[in-house]
Parts: structure tokens; C-alpha cells; sequence
């Protein structure tokens, strides 16, 4: 799995977000429209594209893209 | 695996009852309006029922129950087994299933209890009714299940309250040596109790004064220690892992290919959910009705509210395959695949409670 396509996937997920505004450093709670609907919303969307349930305590542990990255590609390599 | 068959076991009738409030998610007005259209997207439910303070989920059954007992032609004299199945039972102690007994006018000669279950409960509690009924030859028994959820969660709580609705379910079984066999899948995991939880007010944890003080956990999210908490995510994965898994399992036992079961009927918990268990098991959204809009998550009534609102003139007028699925609070999920021919299947009832 690609970082740009996991990011596309991610900016998809959010409305009134122009493409190219999220990166891997981005804190993806500090982005205009997140509210706690939108972790469900994203854990959903990992779950139907790489078939990788984050948990609750994982995603409250990231606070980046790339935090989130990382646990979703650890698991798909497995 | 708790994966088995029940011969000689009819369903012969269901009707289900919900209280007339209906409340909107659309005018959930603890969190921004931006917000609550985003969830409303989300959880598929616009709107929900909301029972008059006092009302409990017994009334509900009750209601359901007698319209039902009067459509059969049953008289409540032939009832020998009565399960109520809750969360939101009237009172800790005793049982509501012999309360209901009195009400209902059962006889002393009907045996009856209560199963604490909740989403899970509906392919689960009739298990449990047609087990009993298979050795009594001719006999007739009584499923109640549902919860008048919003007594036990908080208002003010947006991760709980914009998804629970209230309803009652009665569902009608007799033994008779004809009817095709029942087959079941029912499945526990209890390391995840805390998923969906009342953490105070049992005798764990009982209730003190320090229970009652009402703490903001986060924005939107108001309540105290006997409310119900709900875990979003947690439950999400452990739903879109464990119902499917479940769901083949039984249909590879049974050996029926997923064409020939007429409908899915899933517990309604939220479409997020709903939808990727739907996708995961390939299945049509005709395949699979839906009742979340119009009444939410009703914990072990959305299967029969589900039955009664979208195909009760189809399983009225001719014979079906049914595969009902469960999953939640337990944490515990299962799956029944029934036969019913000329069910006798109420709509949906508006009850003044």
C-alpha cells in the first residue's frame, strides 16, 4: 500500500476538503469538519479498503496520517 | 461451535409495538447542526421512538403480544412457555416474564423466565423457545423481546442516544411435528463486555450517590455511571468480524447457497455498520431490509421490527427463507436460518405508552 492512495482514500472521507490539503504530518483532528463521528467514519473506510480494523485505543494513540499509516501497513504486510 | 438444528418447531405469528413519539436526529441540538446531519448520514437513522417516562419494555410486549394472541385465534389459556427477553426489565427483582404471565392471563401450568440479551437476542431467544417447546407435543409459547433503551442511556450522550429507539416484539411458536427444522449459530466473547456497558447499578459496581453526579466525558458526550456507555468503534469491528464469519458458518452447515435464502434480516445497529457487514457477505439491498431510518436501533427488536415493517405482506402470503442475525452487547452475536409459511405477521404497531 501507497501513502498518496491511503491519503486519497482519507480526503475522500471529508467534505469541504480541497485535495492536496492532507499530508502525513497533517493531525488529522485538527482538520476543519473532524468530529468524533468522523474516527468511526475513517475506521470504517480502512476496514473496507484494506480490511484492517484499527481499534478505539489505537486510534486514539495516533495523531497524524502517518501514525495511522503505520498501524494500517503493519497489518496488511502481515 | 453452539451450531445446531431444532426439528418440529413453527413460528406462527409476530407482531411488534413502538411508542407514537417520534423524535428526530435532525433536532438533536446538544451538538452543532453540521455535525448532526453528518451522523444522521452516517448511523442511517433520521428518526426514533422515544417511550413516555414510566413505560417500560413489558408494556410495549404486552401490546404487541395481545394483538397478536387475538389475530391468531390463540387463546392465552393454551400458552405453556413464556420468554421475555431485555435489558429494560420493571424491576431488578422479580422476573418481568412472571409479571407478564399475570398480565397476559397465561395460566399458573406456563413456565416462564426473562434472558438478559440485547442485540444479540432475537435468533438467540428463539432458540431457546423452540429447545423448550420440541418436547411438548402440541404446545404453544410466547417470545417477547425488546427495550425501551432510552430509560437507560443518557440524553445528553451523543455517542448513545441518537441511535437507541424503543420497541416491543411478541412472537408466536407451537410445536408441530411438520414444520421444517431450525437451524442456529450462537456465539459469546466476553473479553469484550465493555464495549456496551451499564458500569454501575449491579452488583459489581452498585449504585452509590458518587453514581448519580452527571460528568461531562467529552463535548456532547453528558452522563453518569448508570447510563449506557457504547464504545462506536470497538463495536464496529468486532460487528463487521463476527457477524459475517457467523452467518456463513450456518449457511455452510446448513448447505444453502445464499441465493436461496429469501432474505437477510440483520439487527439493525447502525448503517455504517449494517452496510459493511452487507458488502462483506456480497449481498443485494433487496436481499437485506432495512428499518434504521424510520426506527432506529431498537437493540432485540430490530429483527422483528425489520420482519414486520418492510415484508410482512411477502411472509404473510407465501413461504420464506429467513436468515435473522444478531450481534452486540456481550459481547455475543448469532444467526438463525428459518422456514415460516403463512406467518402470520401484524404491521407495525403505534402504541399510545
Amino acid at each position: 500500500m501507497q501513502l498518496p492512495t491511503f491519503i486519497a482514500h482519507i480526503e475522500e472521507e471529508f467534505e469541504d476538503l480541497q485535495a492536496g490539503v492532507i499530508t502525513g504530518e497533517t493531525a488529522f483532528r485538527q482538520l476543519e469538519g473532524w468530529s468524533s463521528m468522523m474516527a468511526l467514519i475513517l475506521i470504517a473506510r480502512i476496514d473496507s479498503e484494506y480490511n484492517v480494523n484499527l481499534t478505539a485505543e489505537e486510534l486514539a494513540e495516533a495523531n497524524t496520517i502517518n501514525d495511522l499509516f503505520v498501524l494500517v501497513q503493519a497489518r496488511v504486510a502481515v | 461451535m453452539a451450531i445446531f438444528s431444532i426439528p418440529g418447531v413453527k413460528i406462527a405469528g409476530m407482531a411488534t409495538a413502538v411508542p407514537k413519539q417520534e423524535v428526530s436526529n435532525l433536532e438533536f441540538d446538544t451538538i452543532p447542526e453540521k455535525e448532526r446531519k453528518l451522523y444522521v448520514r452516517t448511523t442511517g437513522i433520521n428518526k426514533r421512538r422515544v417511550a413516555k417516562a414510566g413505560t417500560c419494555t413489558s408494556d410495549l410486549c404486552e401490546h404487541a403480544a395481545n394483538e397478536l394472541l387475538a389475530k391468531l385465534g390463540w387463546k392465552p389459556s393454551d400458552i405453556r412457555v413464556l420468554v421475555f427477553l431485555t435489558q429494560t426489565p420493571d424491576y431488578i427483582t422479580p422476573a418481568t416474564a412472571a409479571l407478564l404471565q399475570n398480565k397476559l392471563g397465561l395460566p399458573k401450568s406456563c413456565m416462564a423466565l426473562d434472558i438478559n440479551l440485547g442485540c444479540s437476542g432475537y435468533p438467540y431467544g428463539l432458540s431457546v423457545v423452540a429447545s423448550l417447546l420440541r418436547n411438548m407435543p402440541g404446545a404453544k409459547a410466547l417470545f417477547l423481546a425488546g427495550d425501551v433503551s432510552s430509560a437507560c442511556l443518557s440524553a445528553q450522550d451523543k455517542s448513545a442516544a441518537p441511535i437507541f429507539s424503543d420497541a416491543g416484539s411478541a412472537t408466536a411458536l407451537v410445536q408441530g411435528d411438520s414444520a421444517p427444522d431450525m437451524h442456529f449459530n450462537l456465539e459469546t466473547d466476553g473479553s469484550g463486555f465493555e464495549a456496551i456497558i451499564i458500569p454501575q447499578g449491579g452488583y459489581r459496581n452498585p449504585i452509590t450517590l458518587e453514581s448519580l453526579k452527571v460528568i461531562e466525558e467529552s463535548p456532547g458526550i453528558v452522563r453518569n455511571k448508570t447510563h449506557l456507555v457504547l464504545n462506536g468503534i470497538n463495536v464496529f469491528n468486532f460487528s463487521v468480524q463476527a457477524a459475517p464469519r457467523n452467518v456463513n458458518a450456518l449457511l455452510d452447515y446448513v448447505k444453502i447457497e445464499k441465493e436461496h435464502v429469501d432474505y437477510f434480516v440483520f439487527h439493525q445497529a447502525n448503517l455504517v455498520i449494517n452496510e459493511s457487514i452487507r458488502k462483506k457477505l456480497c449481498l443485494s439491498a433487496e436481499q437485506t431490509p432495512q428499518t434504521l431510518s424510520r426506527f432506529g436501533n431498537t437493540s432485540s427488536a430490530t429483527i422483528p421490527i425489520t420482519i414486520t415493517s418492510e415484508i410482512n405482506e411477502i411472509v404473510t402470503k407465501k413461504p420464506c427463507t429467513l436468515l435473522l442475525s444478531g450481534f452486540g452487547v456481550g459481547l455475543s452475536w448469532g444467526a438463525a436460518l428459518v422456514k415460516t409459511d403463512g406467518l402470520v405477521c401484524l404491521p407495525v404497531l403505534e402504541a399510545d405508552l
